[in-house]
């Protein structure tokens, strides 16, 4: 066994010293190229085999063979890896990366790499259609998990359901008696709830359109946010927890129609909710704090004490996990048969510990005060860092879906990106000539695309930390803008009344 | 005395009669069939401007009615939903609606491209050579007339260079010359302080508008980038007309719509 190891060891480093003598010929002729001493660090810090010896001028793409080669995994399909080298990410080769930091040669040089998606999502071009039907602005939209079904709330306080096939619309539910504020898709697609100014909620079926059941009445004032629990610990999606301006969480059985708990003990207003992984409940609130409540009894864990304004939004480092639960984006093109709930459970729960493996559970929150903050929440009452940066007051946050890093939007204009794990500054993205209302991610975190109140969106790439595409066509401002998980279309809503859909 | 006045003269001399008060009350009472009978009789152009006084007391009447009765039935406006939908992360915030602004914008385009001008004054005094020029005599002995000083402010672009002295026939001098103007918009009532770009129009006449006379009337063009307008297409939109509303020359700034 031992020396069996040993045996593939060496070949592999052959190969990689075959790719690095291949380059070292190549331009032998030119000049003396110093090498390097590096070896492989995982993300976690598991060191990948012994150093090896690379010259400077090695490319990414060589990296990337010697990486795959390394880690010899059993699906044949290699796997991208972006590589940083003391927190510089290495894009054209090794030199270009080192140029300002100070080699020393005695030293093990090391690489951290990070696998990529193995898929790649191609940006939204065109509008494939512009829906009408609204006779008010649109509010929310939202995409079921399984990225199939499409349901948007507006200013008329109906919901419409939308045929994404034949793009025109499916169902039109009406009950609300004030404009829907907020919609959330139930993790097994079946449901959905939709709340609306006078703090009702509603479910309805999104099979036939009818409402489940009777509205829970209980808010005093609108409803802000709406959360489900998440699928891996409930497969059968009775939980629904709810804020609202009086300051009040409530957790609903949606089965029976009752308020099981309410969360009293923000001062005011309660602008956003997250339901965390392990079973905690995340709240923002105008009081200024963040508070860690645990679902099952209603008992509040911590309060996270540090911004100086509102705070405004949180984006967990799992939330695109938790969203989609059992549907695997990669599997949008191959058949599948339907899953029981356990194994659908399952599925979820390995999804949901892989991204845990990468790091714990973040939750970030950005706030009126220009700032946002990165916290561990199960563990810590201090924040792990303070992102600073933004001129206005910061709208919208959210992680990647592979969490690694995170995207703000503010009413400056512009949209920063962050690093997901330590929270430090990466790039800011300029554009838009008024305030940035929502961003969106695409299922490999490669593209991202915003939607601001001067009635455009924009799709940025990642790679590139650039403007990819201008997506004007909306004719006011935009209000709610969502990627669908399978990452086949993009849909927009706003004060027009048309809600447009996006396509390749 | 007038010749109508001599029951208020009487009244004041002597009082009211004893049972006046009685007399008018009952007066009063017995007017409804005078307006009957008038209603009645009535023909001709009498009749129509009777039945027309007559219909705007009937409409006073029946509100006054109607708004006594609302108030002893307090109840809510069931199936009112206020315009002005807004997501719940705009809900606390006091934006200025800017609803009508992109509206307003397209048809402005529209307008332009059709070459009708929808200008807030549209009939504007002319100015005569007279007032807008004053001579100015040059030569030794100063007899010279030929050369013209613009008395009314003035509007040069950015890379102007004046012509030689001796050959110049229009002085424009640097103390009427404006750069910024101050801009209010029609619908959101904000006043805004942008750099003007040129002088569109002048009404008074042509040779103004190639000097870049700016008198009351005059169309110029304002830089509105500041302010972060999009077209529909996606383009930002940079510049925009604007009608000067006062006499720059007596106020020492530009206003303008």
């Amino acid at each position: 066994m031992c020396s069996c190891r040993l045996l593939t060891r060496v070949s592999l480093t052959e190969s990689a010293k075959m790719v690095s003598k291949r380059k070292l010929s190549e331009s032998d002729e030119k000049d003396e190229i110093a090498h390097v001493l590096a070896q492989f660090k995982s993300e976690s810090g598991e060191l990948l085999e012994s150093p090896i010896d690379l010259p400077l001028n090695i490319t990414a793409e060589n990296l990337q063979l010697i990486c795959n080669a390394f880690i010899a995994k059993n699906d044949s399909e290699p796997t991208p890896y972006t590589f940083f080298v003391k927190d510089v990410e290495v894009t054209s080769n090794l030199a270009s990366a080192l140029k300002n930091a100070v080699l020393d040669s005695e030293k093990v040089l090391e690489i951290i790499y990070q696998p990529q998606a193995v898929f790649q999502v191609r940006a939204v071009t065109r509008c494939t259609s512009s829906l009408p039907g609204h006779s008010e602005a649109v509010i929310s939209v939202s995409f079921s998990p399984d990225g199939k079904q499409l349901a948007s709330g507006s200013g008329d306080t109906t919901v419409r359901f939308w045929d994404l096939n034949t793009e025109s619309p499916l169902f039109t539910c009406k009950g609300h008696k004030h404009w829907v504020l907020c919609t959330a898709w139930s993790p097994n697609g079946q449901t959905l709830a939709s709340a609306c100014k006078t703090g009702e909620i509603r479910l309805w079926d999104s099979a036939t359109g009818t409402q489940k059941g009777k509205p829970l009445v209980g808010h005093k004032q609108w409803v802000t946010w709406l959360v489900w629990e998440p699928f891996h610990l409930n497969p059968h999606c009775r939980k629904l927890a709810s804020s609202s301006k009086d300051g009040d969480i409530r957790i609903w059985d949606v089965v029976i129609g009752t308020c099981l708990i309410n969360l009293a003990g923000h001062q005011q207003g309660v602008s956003c909710i997250r339901w965390g992984g392990t079973g905690l409940i995340y709240s923002a609130s105008q009081d200024r704090t963040v508070k860690v409540w645990r679902s099952e009894d209603g008992i509040l864990c911590r309060t996270l004490q540090g911004h100086a304004h509102w705070v405004n939004t949180l984006a967990l480092s799992t939330d695109y996990v938790l969203r989609t639960g059992a549907f695997e984006p990669a599997e949008v093109g191959r058949p599948q048969r339907i899953l029981s709930p356990e194994e659908a459970q399952n599925k979820a729960l390995d999804r949901y510990k892989q991204v845990q493996q990468i790091g714990p559970e973040r939750l970030v929150s950005g706030s009126d005060d220009f700032t946002l903050f990165l916290w561990n929440p199960e563990s810590d009452k201090k924040h792990i860092a303070r992102m600073t940066g933004h001129q206005q007051l910061v709208n919208d946050v959210k992680f990647s879906p592979d969490s690694r890093l995170i995207a703000s939007a503010s009413f400056d204009k512009s949209i920063k990106i962050w690093d997901g794990r330590t929270g430090t500054f990466i790039t800011t993205l300029r554009g838009h000539v008024q305030a940035v209302y929502q961003i969106a991610w695409s299922a490999d975190s490669r593209l991202l695309v915003s939607g601001s109140a001067d009635s455009t969106l924009k799709v940025w790439n990642l790679k590139t930390k650039k403007l990819h595409l201008d997506l004007p066509g909306h004719g006011d401002e935009v209000f709610a803008v969502d990627w669908s998980p399978d990452s086949q279309r993009v849909v927009s809503g706003g004060r027009d009344k048309v809600l447009k859909i996006w396509r390749y | 005395m007038p010749q109508n006045e001599h029951i208020e003269l009487f009244q004041k001399r002597y009082g009211f009669r004893m049972d006046y008060q009685e007399r008018q009350r009952k007066k009063k009472a017995r007017e409804h069939k005078l307006q009957s009978k008038m209603a009645q009789k009535l023909i001709g152009i009498k009749g129509k401007i009777f039945a027309k006084k007559r219909y705007s007391e009937k409409v006073q009447l029946k509100r006054t009615i109607k708004a006594h009765e609302e108030k002893k039935t307090r109840k809510k406006d069931e199936g009112k939903v206020p315009e002005g939908a807004m997501p719940a992360y705009l809900l606390d915030r006091e934006n200025t609606s800017q609803a009508k602004l992109l509206s307003s914008m397209v048809k402005q385009k529209r307008k332009e491209k059709a070459g009708k001008w929808d200008v807030p004054l549209p009939k504007v005094r002319a100015q005569s050579e007279a007032e807008v020029f004053r001579v100015l005599k040059t030569g030794k002995s100063r007899r010279k007339g030929w050369k013209r000083l613009v008395t009314k402010v003035c509007f040069v672009g950015e890379g102007f260079t004046r012509k030689p002295p001796k050959y110049e026939r229009f002085v424009r001098p640097m103390a009427l010359r404006f750069k910024k103007a101050h801009v209010t918009h029609p619908e959101l009532k904000a006043t805004f302080c942008l750099p003007i770009v040129g002088v569109k129009k002048n009404p008074s006449s042509p040779m103004y508008t190639s000097l870049g006379v700016i008198t009351k009337g005059t169309i110029i063009e304002v830089n509105v980038s500041e302010l972060g307008l999009v077209t529909q297409g996606g383009k930002v939109v940079w510049g925009k007309y604007a009608q000067v509303t006062n006499n720059p020359e007596n106020d020492g700034c530009i206003n303008a719509i």
